[in-house]
This record gives structure tokens, C-alpha cells and sequence, in this order.
């Protein structure tokens, strides 16, 4: 029953974030600083990740390729299919709903704990507009690090299966453009901006609605995170179900 | 002017406010007190449009809160100033940004102009050097006159405080109530403040309301305080041996 009842209430957030905008003057620099806080400042840690796992895909796909019959290019291919359909799009998304979510959830939590959520009520401001509509908007920008990370971690495919002598430079570009279904990218795309959507609600919701100290803040994250991942994970399945399958 | 009448609150089966009329008048600092538990805050935040009562209803200035559109809601809250108990200040915000804050939010002047008002409000409340700074930088009681700026600057026509001089030294404290004080007759504005500070009582206690139980057990003034016979009021404010013996020593006096 209390799950039921936090999907209504996170149904009603949703539609109270949307009621009674805030000024478009002050709106426009809330979304500023939260592009430049949800997303350019997640770009070095999307980047790191993305370039090793992408690597680490090459090396693995090159280890496993014991027959001398298939070709030397499925290293590219594989590479190419595991970060654009799932990597990039899915696995970047769960970091995220670590570093942005714990972000949004302790930094709106705070504001609930030492009463300034109270005091943009008491003045007539729609908080949940104030707080949570800018990271909406910010996070429609998600699309562009998650096409960031998919040319990253190709690159690092490319690097070790190149530098690390298990294929040639030709083969793995061979490899990239065999079989390269132009909707894929659509698919990973849709994906993201769902994610987008995922990461920067849920995180607000349990920041928004928590109640206690600085010690439920730092619990509050920590759910926050776990139902963020849970949610990506089943939407992913889902989202994979009907636009693949 | 804000008229109380019979307001009943309850959550869930707990009847937190049961049955409370009072009135709190223009330029006077009206003072709520009561123990823990007794139902102030819950009663505050119906003041304050946070909560709205079940039964009974409060009028601000002969307009019933319950009657107002929403937008007259919006409006009403825009001549409403709080100051909360840990300040509530914004903290990515500078003391500018915070005093300015519902100036750039609801009224459509132009920066100078809102600087020109920050200037004015900071001033009064005695902060010159401050505000380039952030709240963290600042003391207890610069926060306190920060949130009071940031409570005046729309002119409101109610400020409600929520135990403003809590955590502050005595001095500060008595700066703090002192400064409330001279706001509300300067601005002839209706001040409620929620506190448990007798000081402030003995101070700026011009009508004091004690809550009991979600009840209004007694009102009066500061003066009355002293001579009342009520015994949960006695009880409470006189519960420290200081204000026994000064409470000893005004009726001596009076006889």
C-alpha cells in the first residue's frame, strides 16, 4: 500500500510541477546553473567511464574470438552494438542516478530541513516549479553526454583493440559500419530522454517529500538511488520490449 | 488586522487545535506561547496559510482566508513576511540575493530599483557590510536580521516569527525583539511571533496568547501576565526561580 501511495504522490509532484510557473527572468537562470550542475559537470566522470568500458569491451570481445573463422572485425561490431544500445544509454544512466540523483535529492532535502522549501511556500512560490521544473529542462541536454559517451567509448574500443595489437585500425571501422541499423540510435536515444525524466524526478521526489534531519538527507539519497536504478532497470526492459522487439 | 475564529485542526485522529478565537491587531507585537506540544506552531501555519483549519475560519483585514480565489490567496501571501526559527535563508544566494528574492519574484521593477530597496531594508535592519556574503558567513543573529529584511522588503501588511531570537545570545536576543518591535509600529504592521523566550514575553509582549492543549487557556498583556491568577500560565512563564522572584517582587510593588 505504501508503494501505491508514493506513485500517486510522485504523480501529483509531477503535475504540481507544471502548475503556476515561476518568472521566465529567474527560471531561465535556474536552468543555466542546472545544465552546468547536472550535466557539464557529470561529462569528465561520463567520459573516464565511458573510454575504459568501451576498452575493456574491445579487449573482452577480442579474448573470446578463439575461432580463426570469424572475422577480426567483430571486435568493432560488437563494441559498437554493446555501447550504443546499452552502455552509453543504460549503464551511464545508473552512474548518473548515483552522482546527479544523490545531488538532487541532498540538496532539495536540505532545503526541506532547514525550512526553505517552507519559506518559498509562505511567499507564494510554486517550490516544486522553483526546484524541480529546471532540472526537467536541464536534463533534456542528457542526450548530448550520452552521445558523448557512445563516441568515447567506441574510441576506446578502438584504442585497445588497436594498441593492444588485436586488430588493425581498417578492420575495427569495418567492424562499426557492418550492419549499422540507423534506428538503433533512435532507440538509445528514446531511452535517455526517458531516463532524463527518471533521474531528474525521482531523485526531487524523495528530496522533496522527506521529513527529519540531516541523517534521513543522507537516507533519503541512498533510496533515491535505489529506486532510480530499480526504475531504469525495468524501463529499459520494457522501452527494449517495444521498440525491438 | 487578523481576526481568528474558531479555528479547529486535527491530523488524522490526533484534534490538534480545538476551537481557538483570538484577535491580533495592526502595529502591535502579539506573542503566542505554550509549551511543546501545545498546538503553536500547527496554529502558526494556519495563520500563515499553510494549513487550513477544518472548522472556523481567519479573516485578514475582514477577508476570509476560505472565501479567497487562489489568486487572492497568491496576493494575500505576498503581504505576508515569516521569519523562520533557523532563519531559512537560501543558501546558494548572497544576502542581496536573498533580501532581493521575492522583489525579482513578484514585482517587475528594475534592478536599480530593487537594489535601491535591498539597500533601504538592509540598512534598517543595521546590515551595511554584508551583502556580498553568503549565509554561511555570517552569524546567528545577522541571519535572523537578514530573514527580517527579507520579511519586510515587500511591505507586508502581517509578519509572523517563529521563536526569531532561538540560539541567539541574550544581547542578540534582545537586539532581535527589539528590532521587530520598532518594524512593526514603524511599518503599523500585524506581528505574531511564536516563541518561548520569557524575555520576549516581559519585552514586546504587547497581546500575549497561551495555548494549552489546542486550547486558549489565557490572554492579556504583559502587564496582566504579572497578576494573573491562572495557574498553567503562572506555571509556565514563572517556571524558572528568576521570574518567581520577579514576579514576587512587581506585585510587592503594585501592593
Amino acid at each position: 500500500m505504501n508503494y501505491l501511495a508514493s506513485v500517486g504522490s510522485y504523480a501529483i509532484m509531477i503535475r504540481e510541477v507544471f502548475k503556476k510557473p515561476t518568472k521566465w527572468r529567474i527560471m531561465k537562470s535556474l536552468i543555466f546553473k542546472e545544465i552546468d550542475e547536472l550535466i557539464f559537470s557529470s561529462l569528465g566522470i561520463i567520459i573516464f567511464i565511458s573510454f575504459f568500458i568501451g576498452a575493456v569491451v574491445a579487449i573482452q570481445t577480442a579474448l573470446n574470438l578463439t575461432n580463426p573463422l570469424i572475422p577480426r572485425n567483430l571486435i568493432g561490431f560488437a563494441t559498437r552494438q554493446s555501447v550504443i544500445l546499452e552502455f552509453a544509454p543504460t549503464f551511464v544512466s545508473i552512474i548518473m542516478a548515483g552522482k546527479v540523483g544523490s545531488y538532487i535529492t541532498s540538496s532539495i532535502g536540505t532545503m526541506r530541513v532547514t525550512e526553505q522549501i517552507d519559506a518559498l511556500e509562505v511567499m507564494g512560490v510554486n517550490s516544486l516549479n522553483y526546484l524541480v521544473f529546471p532540472k526537467i529542462i536541464a536534463m533534456l541536454f542528457y542526450p548530448f553526454a550520452i552521445a558523448i559517451s557512445m563516441y568515447v567509448g567506441i574510441f576506446g574500443g578502438w584504442m585497445a583493440g588497436v594498441f593492444g595489437g588485436f586488430l588493425t585500425s581498417e578492420d575495427f571501422i569495418t567492424g562499426l559500419q557492418t550492419d549499422f541499423v540507423p534506428f538503433h540510435i533512435a532507440y538509445a536515444f528514446v531511452k535517455t530522454l526517458i531516463f532524463a525524466f527518471v533521474i531528474a524526478t525521482i531523485p526531487s521526489f524523495h528530496g522533496f517529500y522527506m521529513r527529519g534531519g540531516a541523517l534521513e538527507v543522507g537516507k533519503a539519497s541512498t533510496t533515491a538511488f535505489v529506486w532510480t536504478s530499480v526504475v531504469i532497470i525495468i524501463l529499459n526492459y520494457i522501452l527494449t520490449q517495444l521498440l525491438l522487439g | 488586522m487578523i481576526d481568528v475564529r474558531d479555528i479547529h485542526k486535527s491530523f488524522g485522529d490526533a484534534h490538534i487545535l480545538k476551537g481557538i478565537s483570538t484577535t491580533f491587531e495592526k502595529g502591535k507585537t502579539n506573542l503566542i506561547i505554550g509549551q511543546s506540544g501545545s498546538g503553536k506552531t500547527v496554529f502558526l501555519k494556519c495563520l500563515l496559510g499553510l494549513f487550513e483549519p477544518e472548522e472556523g475560519g481567519i479573516a485578514y483585514d475582514g477577508k476570509l482566508y476560505a472565501d479567497l480565489s487562489d489568486e487572492e490567496k497568491r496576493d494575500l501571501r505576498q503581504e505576508m513576511g515569516m521569519v523562520f526559527q533557523g532563519s531559512a535563508l537560501f543558501d546558494s544566494m548572497t544576502v542581496e540575493g536573498n533580501v532581493m528574492f521575492p522583489l525579482e519574484m513578484f514585482t517587475k521593477q528594475s534592478k536599480s530599483e530593487m537594489k535601491e530597496r535591498v539597500d533601504a531594508v538592509l540598512k534598517r535592519v543595521n546590515l551595511i557590510d554584508a551583502h556580498h556574503k553568503f549565509p554561511s558567513e555570517i552569524s546567528g543573529g545577522m541571519q535572523k536580521r537578514v530573514a527580517i529584511a527579507r520579511a519586510i522588503v515587500m511591505n507586508p501588511k502581517y509578519l509572523f516569527c517563529d521563536e526569531p531570537n532561538s540560539g541567539l545570545d541574550p544581547k542578540t536576543a534582545i537586539l532581535i525583539d527589539d528590532l521587530i518591535k520598532e518594524i512593526t509600529e514603524e511599518y503599523n504592521i500585524t506581528t505574531v511571533i511564536n516563541t518561548h523566550d520569557m524575555n520576549s514575553v516581559m519585552q514586546i509582549g504587547e497581546k500575549i496568547i497561551f495555548l494549552k492543549d489546542g486550547l486558549l487557556e489565557w490572554e492579556g498583556t504583559k502587564n496582566e501576565i504579572f497578576k494573573t491568577d491562572n495557574e498553567a500560565v503562572t506555571n509556565f512563564v514563572y517556571s524558572s526561580d528568576l521570574f518567581k522572584k520577579v514576579r514576587q517582587m512587581y506585585i510587592q510593588e503594585q501592593n
